[in-house]
């Protein structure tokens, strides 16, 4: 045995990066997270980003103050299509959110310890894209004050929603999914609000993380129920993540429309959801660690895995694109069939063969070990994947819209300067989000990190 | 004996690790005492056994949470659709039951975690911004690096002396006196 080496690059030392850096104690992962909201001056650069950010979401206000007092003529949309932007970038926003509730949700039930360091911004991210999210059906309604009609309230004319419509299905999936996902949050939130409490040497500070950590004090007696009721919600958002984009994808699946009436969707759909929400948490993990050095919590382990993550929802998407286009050659239905032949040499064929670059033939490079390590290419990559899945949403809003069944009613669809103003803008209000979130609450968990160090270091015993 | 309940909360010690506290814990428990409390800036695995904690009613509440959002979401939705409000679609059933599925599955969910959230802060008695515990002053590293076992007043066998005693046996590093107000 003494003779035996092994192979350097085997997946077995491989295996042994570790999911935290050496040498940290219980009190050492307390003073760096939490130094970073309650000491650590503000930068220059946070002030620059914030600021870009923050006027990109002005112009997202102006973009819908505009469009409250114009109407949604001032969009690209017309009959027939009556979804553009607003619709593709709905899906897009909330399949963003599903990584974070995958991350804090599902691999926490399957005991990933990689997941502690990456979980509590990844929950914040879903929060902040279901914010965005939540923004267009809101305002692709044309009249955004009568919303509240969608939500089954006792109205004097005694009207009540179309339950049978999935319409309305996903104003259930949505808003319960934004809340359970606030409280989800918010929970794991409550012992690190109360260790920022106990830090705080400001008075302000400590009446406020006081009063938001509700007097925790760490009680055993506190954490036994504590315990079930987080692993109870993980239980419960493991399966609400998984419905949340299969409703969506049930609001083109249930229509007739050509391209949209197929099972496959509510799988492809949350695959697709996952494979962009992971492109995004690489998207935020990568300036983050770098920013505020955090290389020790947010390890190669972290971006090796989550490359894999996405490696593996991409070839998921990739094949739920093959089947979608195998079924429709193998149905024979002449509009399905037309519909592939759109996609392939259509007007919007250019998008089509964007999407197949981005979303199925760049990332096949993370295959290569070389690759993932590279933090540079994987950034890359993550931005690759998040453009090709909002092309995803496009073709298949905006290529079975323009041409279905009867030739007198085929039309063309491109967005107007209110359509890019409006989608840029909610990219700005996540990141004007993201920069709020950072500064004021701890960006990893820190009791998820002390058990992590508690963890290894009985391996190490 | 009687006059230290009257102006005490208890009496606390301190630890530098899990392992010190589960000793303590199991050693306090094996003298008999009942009413006092672990404190740990994260969940230390072994301590809800240590102290004898049996199952929460978490779990119950939020079953009955899900049943109450599931059931109270399906017959809404009927009573909506069949009842109240009946469009008739192509003379389709009123009923349409299936089609109530998305929304009624949604609302388990929504009841069972909110039943989940809010069970566990009324049980745990939270929001309670100020406790006793908090006037010892090197409590606050109790949420960063420093773990606290803390004997009541109330226990019957409460003596302050004797706990104290007790504490020092297993190691504590610091014991103090934990006032009422």
């Amino acid at each position: 045995m003494s003779d035996w080496n092994p192979p350097v690059d085997s997946p077995e030392i491989r295996r042994l990066t570790p999911v935290i850096g050496p040498g940290h104690t219980f009190g050492s992962v307390t003073d760096k997270i939490s130094s970073i909201v309650l000491t650590r001056p503000t930068s220059l650069g946070w002030y620059i980003g914030f600021l870009i950010a923050f006027s990109l979401m002005g112009m997202m206000t102006i973009a819908i103050g505009w469009l409250i007092i114009k109407g949604v003529g001032i969009w690209g949309i017309n009959i027939p299509i009556g979804w553009g932007f607003a619709i593709v970038n709905f899906v897009w926003w909330i399949g963003i959110g599903h990584a974070g509730t995958l991350i804090s949700a599902i691999l926490f039930l399957l005991n990933q310890k990689w997941r502690t360091s990456i979980n509590r911004f990844a929950e914040a991210m879903t929060l902040f894209a279901v914010a965005c999210a939540g923004i267009f059906p809101l305002i692709h309604t044309g009249r955004p004050w009568m919303a509240f009609y969608m939500f089954p309230y006792p109205s004097t004319m005694g009207l009540w929603p179309q339950f049978r419509s999935p319409l309305i299905w996903d104003v259930f999936a949505v808003s319960t999914y934004g809340t359970v996902s606030l409280v989800f949050w918010f929970v794991g939130l409550i012992p690190d609000l109360a260790t920022l409490r106990d830090r705080a040497v400001k008075k302000p500070l400590k009446i406020i993380y006081g009063m938001l950590s509700m007097g925790w004090r760490g009680s055993a007696r506190h954490w036994h129920r504590y315990q079930s009721a987080y692993l109870l919600l993980a239980g419960l958002a493991t399966p609400l993540v998984l419905s949340v984009h299969t409703v969506v994808s049930f609001d083109f699946a249930i229509a007739i429309v050509p391209g949209w009436h197929t099972t496959i969707f509510p799988p492809y759909f949350v695959a697709g959801a996952i494979y962009s929400g992971f492109a995004m948490v690489l998207t935020i993990a990568i300036p983050l660690r770098k920013a505020y050095g955090l290389e020790d919590f947010i390890t190669m382990r972290h971006l090796d895995n989550m490359a894999k993550v996405m490696l593996a929802t991409g070839l998921i998407v990739a094949y739920g694109y093959f089947f979608e286009f195998f079924l429709s050659l193998y149905s024979g239905n002449k509009f399905d069939v037309f519909l592939v032949q759109q996609r392939l040499h259509g007007p919007y064929a250019p998008f089509y063969y964007a999407l197949i670059l981005c979303n199925i033939l760049t990332p096949q490079l993370l295959w290569s070990y070389k690759l993932r390590h590279n933090v540079a290419v994987l950034f890359i990559m993550s931005i690759v994947v998040n453009v090709g899945m909002w092309l995803e949403r496009f073709v298949i809003v905006v290529i079975s819209l323009t041409r279905d069944f009867v030739p007198s009613a085929w039309g063309r669809y491109s967005p107007t300067v209110w359509d890019w103003a409006t989608f840029i803008g909610t990219i700005g209000m996540f990141v004007t989000l993201l920069f709020l979130f950072v500064r004021v609450l701890p960006a990893i968990s820190i009791a998820e990190m002390r058990e992590l160090v508690a963890d290894t270091s009985e391996e190490k015993k | 004996m009687m006059q230290h309940r009257s102006h005490i909360y208890g009496v606390m010690g301190e630890f530098g690790t899990p392992e010190e506290l589960l000793h303590a814990v199991e050693k306090v428990r094996e003298a008999g005492y009942r009413r006092f409390d672990a404190f740990a800036p994260f969940p230390v695995e072994g301590l809800s056994e240590a102290l004898g904690l049996k199952r929460n009613l978490v779990p119950a509440i939020t079953l009955l949470g899900g049943l109450a959002g599931g059931i109270g979401g399906f017959f809404f939705q009927y009573w909506a659709m069949a009842s109240t409000y009946p469009l008739n679609i192509g003379g389709r059933p009123l009923n349409s039951w299936p089609a109530f599925i998305p929304v009624t599955f949604e609302l388990t969910i929504l009841g069972a975690s909110l039943a989940a959230v809010f069970g566990m802060l009324a049980l745990n008695k939270l929001p309670q911004p100020n406790h006793p515990v908090f006037n010892v002053h090197r409590f606050t590293h109790a949420s960063s690096d420093r773990f606290f076992v803390c004997i009541e007043s109330k226990d019957r066998k409460f003596d302050l002396a004797e706990c104290a005693r007790l504490l020092q046996e297993v190691h504590a590093h610091h014991i103090t006196e934990v006032a009422l107000d």
